[in-house]
């Protein structure tokens, strides 16, 4: 009864959809407050709607029912209830209806937030919003229900990958689809700047907090992804630019560039076209990924089962969306009003420079996840492009504009002042070079490339600080006046400085890790021992665990250094009796900031006794890879949380006080 | 500088066609040097053997793991044979199996040939789920009309002497 409730709902909530298209399109035609209105309710009821559906299957999920076939497929009696919770988006259909209550949340929130916008501009809005989500609830409700029963229920479930039931994996789906689909509307004011013609100040302020709060969701969902992989796969990497993970990255590059550029054209007024450009192009590259995720045209490693003719109703979704609202771009946007001038050194120009850089990075991603298909298709030879490709074409370019960052945010807007801007950095300058130089210098071994981008991160950093000491002037008034000035600045300026302080701390961990990991496998009998890093690691005994769904060998291996005890890790050989797959868990010893990773591997028969392959990792400073990511989506909190970003204050004042 | 445009409008023009135009040339050139150096080829066994790769070139390598043909050494060396219908190769890793590495699954091993033949992997992934083949494998198998379907074993796969 509940899975047809849930059903019903989510018929409910397309139909609710498509009346927020239609409504708010008349309203928006006929200038009737009255049907906009409704079509703004039509956008609270599609969401509870999509709401009620999903609670629906996440019952369905919790009570085991397994007469509804997505749960049957995905999840088992004897699972942890947060692995039942996480396997209603653990599947292609669940994870599609997770997307679509993130859309019409969106829709609903835009709807009932939007106050301060000129009533045209958010009664086109809606009604964008209303065709996405009538166009994805059509697509869940006819070609991919996950509500839909089992003529003959099985008694017990096939359960979900195993790999996927991990605490990082149960949240990163919702993080990661809030952040795709956030992206959504900034799509959607895109379109309605660009049916009501007016790109200006007030647009790109009402686009930033949408913009920033999809981001910083962007930012942790990619971050638990990368981390998930990095534990729980345990090949001791984080990042392995496979297509899924470049799927991600894509909306977020193209996020980054557009909030970036909605900065220049809110305070100056200049890049509106290109701000609308990236607006369009952020939610396109969300709806690419969710394309390349699910129709298998590429080859991942963590792929959703392939289904070839969902992928190509994605992709028809895809080319409508993305290409009337691009058609709409080429018709209207010549015809925008053109912003202010500025000189070649100036504010401006520096964001202009992290524009192309991001939007080259973008292409180059976008072109080495494509390449195998173009290829394919014109030689029909398949062929794959390796971790080298984006090495050597995106990190270069990355490179080039952190060198160039610090720079950007101590320029003066309109008219720059280089030499000015070189005398303020010059201390961050040489705190770099010190740092490069002391890592070349005194790390064994010797890594260039690895003191290099340690000298770029700690650019970085102690560029990001000494914007911070500019704008308190700390050492040049009395330090109470400079803490005064600490306080009072706008969280706005947090946020940024917060965000670029992440950017430097994660460029410092990956560097570091790349460059100085450590790595050892053997086959050790028990007694047997590896060295990593510095550390002696001794197998001390393997013994059999039970879990509620796994049965696991679990290694006791104790660490030492010098002599000293340090911890004793515990990795994990687990098999999973649903499906007979293998699983390993990581033991990662926490040592400061750097992490000491062992995984257990297979046993081998070996000479004279059983032995089992043991692999470790000594992974310097990891931790402040994930950290960094967490501290510029909370730069972008802190940012969201500004008062001149508030959507009703940036109508009044400028009612208040017109440009 | 007088070849410098008059108006401000075709000055800024200049600017951002001058800023853009390196990074552009930059990310190409990357681009183009990336795809030289980091593309590999994916083959079944029978379709290496008729491109017959040089030794020494990083390819890829999918087809299933024929049963009974896996041999562990205990200095952590595996050794099995990858088949399609047609044909087979010797494939040697020195390292970690994933974890759904199975006899008569399908796996997809990166590596080159030596000369004499035998495949040196250097990484080995197997599917991710019971449910999944990698789409390059799957396609390849597909071709040779040798798609069974999810996770079923061909015939060629099994061992000779069961």
């Amino acid at each position: 009864m509940i899975a047809e409730l849930g059903a019903f709902s989510l018929m409910l909530a397309l139909a609710f959809a498509i009346a927020q298209a239609g409504l708010s399109a008349a309203g928006r035609i006929r200038r009737s407050t009255v049907l906009a209105a409704a079509g703004e309710g039509a956008a609270v009821a599609s969401f509870a709607g999509v709401a009620i559906a999903f609670g629906c299957l996440i019952h369905a999920f919790v009570t085991s029912d397994f007469s509804v076939a997505n749960v049957a497929a995905n999840s088992h009696t004897e699972k942890p209830l947060l692995y039942k919770v996480a396997g209603a988006w653990g599947s292609h259909e669940g994870s599609i209806l997770l997307w679509c209550l993130a859309l019409t949340g969106y829709g609903a929130a835009a709807a009932t937030l939007g106050r301060g916008l000129p009533q045209g501009l958010k009664a086109v809005m809606v009604a964008t919003q209303g065709v996405l989500g009538s166009v994805f609830l059509a697509y869940t409700v006819f070609a991919s229900n996950p509500l839909t029963r089992l003529a003959a229920p099985p008694v017990e479930g096939r359960s979900l990958n195993p790999l996927l039931q991990d605490p990082a994996l149960a949240v990163h789906p919702p993080f990661l689809y809030s952040g795709y689909v956030g992206m959504s509307v900034v799509f959607s004011l895109a379109v309605a700047a660009l049916i009501e013609g007016r790109v200006d100040a007030a647009w790109a302020r009402w686009v930033r907090p949408w913009a920033l709060a999809a981001w910083s969701l962007l930012t942790v969902g990619i971050m638990l992804g990368s981390f998930w992989a990095y534990y729980e796969l345990g090949w001791g990497g984080w990042w392995f630019w496979d297509p899924v993970e470049n799927a991600s990255f894509m909306p977020w590059l193209m996020a980054t560039a557009l909030l970036h550029s909605a900065v220049v054209t809110e305070k100056r007024g200049a890049l509106s076209g290109w701000s609308l450009f990236l607006a369009l192009g952020a939610f396109t590259f969300s709806m690419l990924g969710a394309f390349l995720v699910r129709s298998g045209v590429l080859t991942s490693v963590h792929a959703f089962a392939v289904d070839p003719k969902r992928g190509v109703l994605l992709l028809i979704i895809l080319g409508l969306t993305a290409g009337s609202g691009f058609a709409l771009f080429a018709w209207r946007a010549p015809q925008l009003a053109k912003g202010g001038l500025f000189a070649p050194i100036s504010r401006e120009s520096a964001l202009v420079l992290n524009n192309i850089l991001l939007a080259a990075a973008t292409t180059a991603v976008f072109l080495g996840t494509l390449f195998p298909l173009i290829r394919e298709a014109i030689t029909h030879e398949a062929i794959s492009v390796g971790p080298g490709f984006f090495n050597i074409a995106f990190v270069p370019m990355m490179a080039v504009l952190a060198i160039v960052l610090p720079a950007g945010p101590l320029l003066a807007w309109k008219r720059g002042d280089l030499a000015g801007v070189a005398q303020r950095l010059w201390i961050a300058a040489g705190v770099a070079l010190l740092a490069g130089v002391a890592a070349y210098a005194f790390v064994s071994p010797k890594k260039a490339l690895g003191a290099l981008g340690l000298a770029l991160g700690a650019w970085l950093i102690a560029g990001a600080l000494a914007e911070l000491v500019e704008r308190t002037r700390a050492f040049r008034v009395s330090a109470g006046e400079s803490a005064r000035r600490l306080v009072g600045l706008p969280r706005g300026a947090w946020g940024m400085t917060l965000a670029h302080l992440g950017l430097g701390v994660f460029v410092l961990g990956a560097c570091f890790e790349l460059g100085w990991r450590g790595e050892a496998a053997e086959t050790l009998p028990v007694g047997g021992a590896i060295d990593v890093g510095g550390y002696h690691i001794v197998l001390d005994r393997v013994g059999a665990v039970e879990g509620p769904n796994f049965d696991a060998d679990q290694a006791i291996l104790s660490v030492t250094k010098g002599g000293q005890p340090i911890c004793v890790g515990r990795p994990e050989r687990r098999v999973y009796a649903v499906g007979g797959q293998t699983t390993s868990e990581v033991a990662i010893c926490y040592r400061g900031l750097s992490h000491l990773y062992m995984v257990l591997g297979e046993r081998r028969e070996g000479a004279a006794s059983q032995a089992w392959l043991v692999r470790a990792y000594w992974n310097p400073l990891a931790t402040l890879i994930f950290a960094g990511p967490i501290l510029m989506a909370l730069g972008g909190v802190i940012s969201l949380s500004d008062r001149r970003l508030r959507l009703g204050v940036a109508a009044r004042r400028l009612q208040e006080q017109p440009a | 500088m007088s070849w410098l445009p008059k108006s401000p409008k075709a000055r800024r023009r200049l600017t951002l066609v001058l800023a853009i135009a390196p990074v552009l040339a930059l990310a190409a050139g990357l681009t183009l040097w990336g795809l030289r150096s980091s593309i590999s080829f994916f083959y079944t066994p029978s379709q290496a053997a008729k491109a017959n790769p040089p030794a020494g070139r990083t390819v890829q390598l999918g087809g299933l793991v024929k049963m009974g043909s896996v041999k562990k050494a205990s200095d952590g060396r595996v050794e099995f044979v990858v088949a399609d219908r047609t044909a087979q190769d010797q494939v040697t890793y020195q390292g970690d199996l994933p974890d759904l590495f199975r006899e008569g699954q399908g796996i997809v091993a990166t590596g080159a040939f030596r000369k004499d033949g035998i495949f040196e992997a250097t990484q080995v992934l197997a599917k991710h789920d019971e449910k999944y083949m990698p789409p390059d494998l799957a396609k390849a198998l597909k071709e040779q009309g040798e798609w069974r379907g999810d996770g079923s074993t061909p015939d060629y796969a099994k061992a000779e002497h069961p």
